[in-house]
């Protein structure tokens, strides 16, 4: 299974290449990029037997149709959503063969919002600064798929993992977001916190690969402390605030430096949820304390 | 900053780069093989992957830091043409002519203190206090690929084309930004720049 080509027939609302991203590379300006959620995508290499820095596919809401030019084997993890074969229904989170010319079609999510569709041997697209992720803020990697695209399969080598039973836990309800406090936390006014832990906040429509946008109670600036830092360093998670209040909080595309306070930093292994969440889920911040929940 | 990162903060920009210098030194010698990313930034430096934030941020408080030696990043010279729509302008800030203008920004040792908004983009500092411009009021929508602009205490190179507001006082055709270079920036922090003019 080799030599093989994905040929794109539906790319969908916004469908793109993406891997473990380009980690080393900040001080150039030259953000992480990579799955927004990770676990998920390696799992979905694991079930096909990659390495699971492997390039797949990260779809968004709509999924994608694709007609491989040989026989692959795929799978298919992250937001729930029908799965078929020519039609046929195939497995959600488990590995299948799609035979030479016959159409994968990954449906519109059910649960969450981005499926990753794994295919053994990994996409072989070129690789930029060792990565083959699409960055969307700096351009850097394939540009998102269009329809027509082909795209290069890689030489598999494993054998597929066995998985009886896939649990899907990442979405519920509500999106919780656990977070420390700073590095900028004085720069709001007295009460703040307080505010982003009990206030009523929802995903906005306009997130996006860069960033997770909040609708909620505005958080203000202490007195004094109007107008924007110095450039500073920023990380996935962080809890930018830029003048309208409104929380921002950096997903994978993320600018390197920005000079809006950061109020709070959710840790990594929270991220693949707020990938997950549909516009208009509830978010519940909760404050961590040295790296335990507040109580 | 989170559970895996420190944002070190400086008393100033030299400071800072200063520290930049000591944490590549260190990192070079085999300390905290862990860190991903060392991000120098206006007065921080921001030190990602870190598995004991703590125990680094009390370290880095006790380290004594030499300030940045002459030549320790590499020099480059990027020949600039001093064609750009703002010379006269930025010539009227510093009450001087196009010519003197040009005779400062070429005599000028800058240095890049680090970079940000785009892949390769470099905030250069060495201009003297007096000589700091405000950006355009209006932002341009595009800003040519290779514009030398100025801006507050940062002279800056556009690696490629975007929307800008600094004031731009010339171009060049200098490689500023291409990943399949080994190093991708020609630019990158610590890089010691001298402008040269190219006539015409």
């Amino acid at each position: 299974m080799s030599g093989a080509v994905l040929h794109v027939v539906r790319a969908g609302a916004l469908t793109t290449v993406q891997d473990a991203g380009r980690t080393g590379f900040a001080h150039l300006g030259v953000p992480r990029s990579g799955a927004l959620d990770l676990p998920a995508h390696r799992l979905a290499n694991r079930l096909v037997g990659n390495p699971e820095e492997a390039a797949g596919l990260e779809t968004t809401v709509s999924g994608c149709a694709l007609r491989p030019s040989h026989a692959v084997v795929v799978a298919v993890t992250g937001a729930g959503c029908p799965v078929r074969v020519d039609g046929r229904p195939a497995a959600w989170g488990a590995p299948f063969v799609v035979p030479g010319g016959s159409l994968l079609d990954v449906g519109q999510a059910t649960v969450g919002l981005r499926s990753y569709v794994a295919v053994g041997g990994g996409l072989a697209v070129d690789a930029v600064l060792g990565s083959r992720a699409t960055d969307l803020l700096s351009g850097l990697g394939p540009a998102p798929l269009t329809d027509g695209d082909r795209l290069p399969v890689g030489t598999q080598r494993g054998r597929g993992a066995a998985a009886d039973v896939l649990p899907y836990g990442c979405v519920g309800a509500e999106l919780v977001l656990p977070f420390l406090p700073g590095p900028r936390d004085d720069w709001f006014a007295p009460g703040s916190l307080r505010t982003l832990v009990t206030g009523h906040y929802t995903v906005s429509p306009a997130s996006n690969r860069i960033g997770l946008r909040v609708l909620g109670p505005a958080l203000r600036r202490a007195g004094g402390r109007e107008g924007e830092l110095p450039s500073e360093g920023m990380v996935p998670g962080a809890v930018q605030v830029p003048p309208d209040g409104l929380p921002v909080v950096f997903l994978a595309d993320h600018p390197t430096t920005g000079g809006y306070p950061v109020i709070g930093v959710v840790p990594e292994e929270s991220l693949a949820a707020a990938a997950q969440s549909a516009p208009g889920t509830r978010i519940r911040f909760v404050a961590l304390r040295s790296g335990r929940p507040a109580l | 900053m989170g559970r895996a990162a420190v944002l070190v903060e400086t008393e100033d920009g030299e400071q800072a780069q200063a520290l930049h210098a000591e944490l590549l030194r260190r990192r070079a010698s085999g300390e905290f093989p862990e860190v991903r990313e060392i991000v120098p930034a206006a007065r921080t430096v921001l030190v990602g992957g870190l598995t004991d934030p703590r125990a680094f941020a009390a370290a880095v408080a006790r380290w004594d830091v030499p300030p940045v030696a002459a030549g320790g990043g590499g020099l480059r010279e990027v020949p600039v043409r001093f064609d750009g729509p703002d010379v006269a302008e930025v010539a009227a800030l510093w009450t001087v002519t196009r010519e003197e203008l040009i005779r400062i920004v070429t005599a000028t040792p800058f240095r890049v203190a680090f970079c940000g908004f785009a892949p390769g983009f470099a905030y250069l500092t060495g201009l003297p206090p007096g000589l700091h411009v405000p950006r355009r009021p209006t932002p341009r929508t595009a800003v040519a690929a290779g514009s030398l602009g100025l801006a507050g205490p940062y002279a800056g190179l556009y690696p490629r084309s975007s929307p800008g507001g600094w004031q731009l006082v010339g171009t060049t055709r200098a490689p500023l930004w291409d990943p399949a270079r080994d190093a991708a920036a020609l630019l990158s922090p610590g890089t010691e720049v001298r402008f040269t003019e190219v006539p015409g």
